[in-house]
C-alpha cells in the first residue's frame, strides 16, 4: 500500500514532465503550427496578435486601444508586449512568449494539484465522519488533484491555446489561483487571483460568491444535514444525557460563518483593484486613462462589437440580428450568464468549489468570444470531482461530442473561409453543436452532484437504520 | 416735383451701387478654354481640355457674376472652402507609356472613380461638419454619390502624406463609383459656353466615353486679395482629360496612326467661345528635340517645324515653343468660321518612336495571401529606366537618396497590423529605421473611422526595387453594412505615392503669354502617381438566415436555462410521488412511453406500486365520463347556437 502510494506521484511527475517536453517540442516547430490564427484558439482578447499590435501603438506614442485591435489588460501589454518583439537568434519568433505561456500552464496545474489534494483531503474526512469509510473499505478515494493536474496539462484544449500563444493560459492560472488561495485559506493570493482574473477577462467576477462561501463556510463537503443525522443518531445509541441534548439543540443551527475572513477577503479584494487600477491608470494615463481602458476591455467584451467567427454563438447571432433588437439581445445574453448564479448558489451551497467550476463553465459557454482556453479550464476543474462526479450520465457521448466538434470545426472554417465551398452556416451549426454538449455537460454534471449529495443522504438513512 | 425726386433717388443710389461695383472690382472676370493635344507612345493620342474660370476678389460677396458659375461661388462662401479637387475618373492612367513625370500626368492622373480633397477656412472643430455638408452639396451638383464621403468611415486627414499639409485637409476617394455622362453634364454646366461653342463643343460624349481613360477634373482655389473688406477671389478649374484610340487604316503596326480633331471626336471646332478671354489650342510632341536645328527664327526652320519628313500638321501654327524636351505648337482658333472650321490634324510619314519621361519609381499594389480571414497588401516599387537622368536626387549623409511618401487609406473592415510592416529594397529586407525616415499612423476603427498609413521612404538612387508589404484581418461585417453585391468584394481606395524632392514642370525656352494651361504647366508640382484599386473578397454571413439564426440561438438558451433550472428544481421525494401518481393512472402504451421517457432522461424508473386499488380507478372512470359529456355538451350547444343564426 505504502509503495504504491509513493509509486503514484513518481507516475504523476513522469507525465508531467512528459506532457511539458511535449509542449517544448511543439513550440520549437516554426510559425506555431498555425495555431494562432485559429478562432477557436485566439479571440479578439485572446490573440497574441492584437497584443503585439497594441504594443506597437504603445511604442509609437499612441494608445495601444487605438484602432480596435487590442482589446486587452494594459498590464499584460506592459508583461508580454516586450516579448513579442523579442527573439532569440536562429529560434522562431514569440519562443519567449511561448515559454511564458508553458510556466503558467505547468504552474496551473500545480495549483490544480493542490486544491486537488485539500478537497480529497476533505472528501475522506467526510467519509469517514459519516461512517462511510469504514463500511466500504473497497471504495478507494481516486487522487483527484493528480487527475486534475494531468487533465490540464494533456487536455488537447489546453496544449493547443499554449502552442497557439493565446494569452488564455494566463487568465486560466488567475482564476486557478484564486480558488487555490481560498481553498488554502490564504486570502490575500485568493483576493489577488480573483482580481487578476476578473481584470484580464471580466467572466470571473462571478467567483466572488464561490470564494467568499470557501472562506466563510469551508471546503466541499456533504450537506450539513446529513452530520447532523449521524451525529443524531449516534448521539442516540450512546447516551441521552442532558449534555448531549444541548450539542444536538446547538448543533441544529447553521454552521458558523467565518465573517472575518470574508471581510479580509473583501478587503484584500479592494486593495488589490486599487494596485491593479493604479498600474493601469499609470501605464495609461497619457492615453485616456482608465475610462479608455474600460471602454475597450469591458465595453468591447458587453457590447460584441467584434462579428468575427468563434466558436460561441454570438457572432453570427449578432451579424444577423436586425439593429433594432441588437441591445434587447444583448441584455438578456448577458442576463443570462447572471440568472442562474442564484439558484446554484441555493442549491449547491454546500459545495462552493463545485459551484466555482459550474459558474467557469456557464461563463465559458456563454461568453461572447468563447474559446478553448476556458473549456480547457473548466473540464480539468470537473476532474477534480472524479469522485463525486463517477456515477456521472452521458460521459462517454459527451467525450464522443467534444471530440466530434473539436475535429469537424477545423474542417467547417476550411470550408467556409479558405475554400469557399461552404457558408457561415456550417460553421455556425458546429457551434451550436458545442453550445449543446457544453450544456449537456453542465448540467449533467449538476445533476449528478446531486444525486451524489442524494445518495449520500440515502446510504446515511440506512446506515442509521442498520446501526439503531 | 418731389414726385419726381422721389422716383429718381433710387435709380440714383442704384447708379451709384453700379459704379461702386465697376470700381470695387479692378478686374474682371476672366475665362479661357485651351485645348492640348499629344500622341502617346503606344498609338494613343491624349486630349486635354483645360478651362479655368477667374472671379477676382470682390465685395459683392459674390453675388453677382457675369461667367463664374453661381453654384460654385455659393459653395465656396458656404462652406468656407479654401481650396478643393474633385476628380471623375474611368480607366487607368498608364505611367510606362503615358508619362509619369510631366505635369500633365502628375496632376490628370488619378485614381479611378471619384477622389476629393478639400481645405477649408474654418476653426478645426468644423473641418468635419464642412466637409460633411460640401460632399453633401457636391454630390447634388454633380449627380454623384459623394455623399458616401459624408461618413466618417470614408474620409481620412492626410498630415504630410498627401503633399499638402494642412490640418485642416480632408480626403475621401470612392473607388467603386462609375463615372458616365450624367457626371459631365453638370460639369459642363459651369461653363459658360457649355459645350454649345467654343472648344468644349467638341465634347462627343460617345467618342469621349469610348477613350482608354478619362478624368473630369474641379480644382478650385480661393485668392485671398489681401485687402481689407474685400472678399477672396476664386479660380476654377476644370480639366478633362481623355486618352482615345484613332482609328487608323494602315497595316503597319509601327507607324504612329495619323489623326484630326474630326477623327477623334467626330466634330469639328466652329470658332471660340465667345465669352472666352483666349481660347488655343496646344500640340505637344515629345522626343521632338536634339537632333532638330537650333535656329528657329527663319521661316524655313520654323515651316521645317511643322511640316517635315516624320510628319506635318494640316494648319498652319501660330507660334512654336521649345520646352526640355519638345515642341510645342500653339494655335488659335479665333480666326476659324463656320465656313472654314478649326480641323488640326497631324499626319505620320514615318515610323516615329519615342519614350515618356517617367517618374523616378514606379509604383503597383497587390494582395497576398488566399482565403477570407487574413491576408497582406503588398506595394511594389520599380526603378525606372530613366530615374538615372531625373533630378532632384538628394545627397544625405554622403548618400544619394530618393524619398517617396506613401499615403493608403484602409477601410476599417480591413484591419491592418502595423506591426507586421515589412521593407524589402531589391529583395533584402531592412529594419524601420533604415529605409523608413518618417512615418505616421492612424489606425482604423471599427465601424468609427477608417485608418490611414503614412510613410515617407529614403531610399538609395541605386535602388531597384522595393517592397512594403503589410499584414491585415478581414473583418466581418453586420448583414446590413454589406453592399447588394455583397460577393463582389470591397474596394481599398488606391495608395498616393509621390516624390516630395522631384518636381515636374516644362520650361518653355521664351516667355509666355499668360496662357492659363501653359502657366499651370510651368508651376512646379509634385510628381506622383496613384496605385491600383484593390478588390478584396470579404466573406459573406448567409443574408437569408436572420430568423433561423435568431430562433435557433434563442432555443439554445432555452435548453440551457430550462435545464439547468430543471436539475436544480427537482427533488427526489417530489420525483417520486410524481412517478407514483404516473404510475397510478397508466395503461400499457402509458407505462412503456413512461419507461422510455426514464431512459431517455438518464434515471432509473420507478417501479409504480403494484397495488392499484379498482375504486380509485372507476372513480377516475367516472371523471372522465363526466368530462366527455361536459365537453360533448358545449359542443352540442356551440351546434345549436351557431345553427340558430
Amino acid at each position: 500500500m505504502a509503495e504504491e502510494q509513493n509509486k503514484k506521484p513518481c507516475r504523476f511527475w513522469i507525465w508531467a514532465s512528459a506532457s511539458v517536453v511535449f509542449r517544448l517540442i511543439l513550440i520549437s516547430f516554426p510559425g506555431n503550427l498555425n495555431l494562432s490564427s485559429r478562432p477557436e484558439v485566439s479571440t479578439p482578447l485572446t490573440s497574441i496578435r492584437r497584443l503585439a499590435e497594441g504594443y506597437w501603438l504603445k511604442q509609437a506614442s499612441m494608445s495601444p486601444y487605438a484602432g480596435s485591435m487590442y482589446h486587452g489588460s494594459p498590464l499584460l501589454l506592459s508583461i508580454l508586449g516586450p516579448l513579442t518583439v523579442q527573439s532569440i537568434k536562429g529560434q522562431p519568433s514569440h519562443l519567449l512568449c511561448s515559454l511564458v505561456f508553458v510556466i503558467a500552464d505547468i504552474l496551473s496545474a500545480m495549483l490544480l494539484r493542490g486544491i486537488g489534494q485539500k478537497l480529497q483531503m476533505a472528501y475522506g474526512l467526510n467519509a469517514r465522519l459519516l461512517g462511510f469509510l469504514k463500511s466500504s473499505r473497497d471504495k478507494v478515494i481516486l487522487p483527484c488533484g493528480d487527475i486534475a493536474a494531468l487533465v490540464y496539462l494533456w487536455n488537447p484544449f489546453t496544449i493547443v491555446s499554449c502552442v497557439g500563444l493565446s494569452t488564455s493560459p494566463i487568465e486560466n492560472l488567475a482564476v486557478v489561483l484564486a480558488l487555490f488561495g481560498a481553498v488554502t485559506r490564504r486570502v490575500p493570493l485568493a483576493a489577488f487571483g480573483f482580481v487578476m482574473a476578473t481584470h484580464l477577462s471580466l467572466y470571473p467576477a462571478t467567483l466572488a460568491i464561490p470564494i467568499i462561501i470557501i472562506l466563510g463556510y469551508g471546503l466541499d463537503a456533504p450537506p450539513i444535514k446529513l452530520f447532523l443525522q449521524t451525529r443524531s443518531v449516534e448521539n442516540e445509541k450512546s447516551s441521552t444525557s442532558t449534555v448531549s441534548k444541548q450539542a444536538k439543540s446547538k448543533q441544529t443551527t447553521h454552521l458558523p460563518f467565518l465573517w472575518k475572513t470574508v471581510a479580509h477577503f473583501l478587503f484584500w479584494v479592494l486593495l488589490w483593484s486599487l494596485y491593479v487600477l493604479v498600474l493601469c491608470a499609470l501605464s495609461l494615463n497619457k492615453y485616456g486613462g482608465l475610462e479608455e481602458m474600460f471602454k475597450r476591455t469591458y465595453g468591447f467584451i458587453l457590447s460584441i462589437e467584434d462579428l468575427s467567427p468563434n466558436i460561441g454563438v454570438f457572432w453570427y447571432f449578432f451579424a444577423e440580428v436586425f439593429d433594432f433588437f441588437r441591445n434587447f439581445f444583448l441584455i438578456v445574453f448577458h442576463v443570462n450568464v447572471l440568472f442562474m448564479l442564484l439558484p446554484l448558489v441555493i442549491r449547491l451551497k454546500h459545495r462552493p468549489c463545485f459551484l466555482a467550476f459550474v459558474y467557469l463553465a456557464i461563463s465559458s459557454i456563454l461568453k461572447s468570444y468563447p474559446s478553448v482556453g476556458d473549456s480547457a479550464l473548466y473540464l480539468s476543474l470537473w476532474a477534480l470531482f472524479v469522485n463525486e462526479l463517477i456515477d456521472m450520465k452521458f460521459s462517454f457521448f459527451l467525450f464522443c461530442g467534444y471530440l466530434g466538434i473539436s475535429l469537424l470545426s477545423p474542417v467547417m472554417h476550411n470550408l467556409w473561409i479558405w475554400r469557399g465551398t461552404g457558408n457561415a452556416n456550417f460553421y455556425f451549426g458546429n457551434a451550436i453543436g458545442y453550445a449543446c454538449f457544453q450544456i449537456v455537460f453542465v448540467v449533467e454534471s449538476v445533476s449528478a452532484m446531486l444525486n451524489h449529495d442524494r445518495a449520500l443522504r440515502r446510504s446515511s438513512s440506512n446506515h442509521g437504520e442498520v446501526k439503531s | 416735383m418731389a414726385s419726381l425726386v422721389r422716383s429718381w433717388i433710387p435709380l440714383l443710389i442704384l447708379q451709384s451701387f453700379l459704379v461702386a461695383v465697376a470700381f470695387g472690382s479692378k478686374e474682371a472676370e476672366q475665362f479661357s478654354e485651351a485645348l492640348l493635344l499629344k500622341p502617346l507612345p503606344d498609338r494613343k493620342v491624349l486630349a486635354h481640355f483645360h478651362f479655368e474660370n477667374r472671379a477676382p476678389p470682390s465685395n459683392s460677396h459674390g453675388r453677382h457674376h457675369h461667367l463664374f458659375p453661381k453654384a460654385i461661388s455659393q459653395l465656396v462662401q458656404k462652406f468656407r472652402v479654401k481650396e478643393m479637387e474633385l476628380s471623375f475618373t474611368q480607366g487607368r492612367w498608364n505611367h510606362e507609356h503615358w508619362g509619369g513625370f510631366d505635369p500633365l500626368s502628375s496632376m490628370n492622373a488619378k485614381p479611378v472613380g471619384v477622389e476629393l480633397w478639400a481645405v477649408f477656412d474654418v476653426p478645426q472643430s468644423q473641418v468635419d461638419t464642412s466637409w460633411k455638408n460640401l460632399t453633401h452639396a457636391l454630390s447634388g451638383l454633380f449627380c454623384a454619390s459623394i455623399n458616401f464621403l459624408e461618413s466618417s468611415t470614408s474620409y481620412a486627414a492626410p498630415t504630410w502624406g498627401f503633399g499638402t499639409n494642412s490640418d485642416k485637409l480632408r480626403y475621401g476617394s470612392l473607388p467603386r463609383e462609375a463615372v458616365c455622362t450624367e457626371n459631365l453634364t453638370p460639369w459642363l454646366k459651369l461653363l459658360p459656353c457649355r459645350d454649345k461653342d467654343g472648344i468644349s463643343a467638341l465634347m462627343n460624349r460617345p467618342s469621349v466615353y469610348r477613350g482608354f481613360y478619362h478624368s473630369q477634373r474641379l480644382h478650385l482655389s480661393t485668392v485671398e486679395s489681401g485687402q481689407e473688406g474685400l472678399g477672396s477671389g476664386i479660380v476654377l478649374e476644370q480639366t478633362l482629360t481623355v486618352v482615345l484610340q484613332p482609328e487608323t487604316t494602315s497595316v503597319e503596326t509601327n507607324m504612329q496612326p495619323s489623326w484630326s480633331l474630326s477623327s477623334l471626336f467626330g466634330r469639328k471646332v466652329v470658332g471660340s467661345c465667345v465669352l472666352a478671354k483666349s481660347s488655343n489650342v496646344y500640340l505637344q510632341l515629345e522626343g521632338r528635340l536634339g537632333h532638330e536645328s537650333k535656329n528657329v527664327d527663319t521661316e524655313i526652320e520654323a515651316h521645317k517645324l511643322w511640316k517635315n519628313a516624320d510628319f506635318d500638321l494640316s494648319l498652319k501654327p501660330d507660334r512654336v515653343l521649345r520646352e526640355s524636351s519638345g515642341l510645342l505648337f500653339i494655335f488659335d482658333i479665333d480666326k476659324s468660321s463656320d465656313s472654314e472650321p478649326f480641323d488640326l490634324g497631324l499626319n505620320w510619314k514615318l515610323p516615329s518612336k519615342w519614350s515618356c519621361q517617367q517618374a523616378p519609381l514606379q509604383a503597383s499594389r497587390f494582395l497576398m495571401g488566399s482565403g477570407n480571414e487574413r491576408g497582406a497588401i503588398a506595394i511594389l516599387l520599380k526603378a525606372t529606366e530613366s530615374q538615372e537622368k531625373l533630378p532632384g536626387r538628394e545627397l544625405t549623409d554622403g548618400r544619394c537618396t530618393i524619398k517617396a511618401n506613401i499615403f493608403q487609406i484602409f477601410p476599417w473592415y480591413i484591419k491592418v497590423y502595423y506591426h507586421t510592416l515589412q521593407i524589402f529594397v531589391d529583395q533584402q529586407q531592412k529594419t524601420d529605421s533604415e529605409v523608413l525616415k518618417k512615418i505616421n499612423v492612424s489606425p482604423s476603427t471599427d465601424k468609427v473611422s477608417s485608418g490611414m498609413l503614412e510613410m515617407m521612404l529614403e531610399l538609395p538612387c541605386e535602388v531597384k526595387s522595393a517592397a512594403i508589404s503589410i499584414e491585415y484581418d478581414k473583418g466581418f461585417l453586420h448583414i446590413d453594412e454589406y453592399p447588394p453585391d455583397a460577393n463582389q468584394g470591397f474596394d481599398i481606395p488606391s495608395a498616393l505615392i509621390s516624390f516630395p524632392s522631384h518636381h515636374a514642370s516644362l520650361d518653355f525656352q521664351e516667355e509666355l503669354s499668360k496662357s492659363p494651361l501653359l502657366s499651370s504647366f510651368k508651376e512646379k508640382s509634385l510628381v506622383r502617381s496613384y496605385t491600383e484599386v484593390l478588390l478584396v473578397p470579404l466573406t459573406t454571413p448567409d443574408f437569408s438566415m436572420p430568423y433561423n439564426v435568431i430562433t435557433i440561438t434563442c432555443t439554445i438558451f432555452a435548453l440551457y436555462f430550462g435545464s439547468l433550472l430543471n436539475v436544480l428544481r427537482r427533488r427526489i421525494g417530489e420525483e417520486e410521488r410524481f412517478l407514483k401518481s404516473q404510475g397510478k393512472k397508466t395503461g400499457g402504451v402509458k407505462q412503456l412511453l413512461l419507461r422510455l421517457t426514464a431512459k431517455i432522461r438518464g434515471r432509473p424508473i420507478e417501479a409504480p406500486s403494484s397495488e392499484s386499488p379498482a375504486a380509485e380507478s372507476s372513480f377516475l372512470s367516472t371523471k372522465l365520463i363526466f368530462k366527455i359529456i361536459l365537453i360533448a355538451g358545449a359542443a352540442a350547444a356551440w351546434q345549436y347556437f351557431s345553427t340558430d343564426k
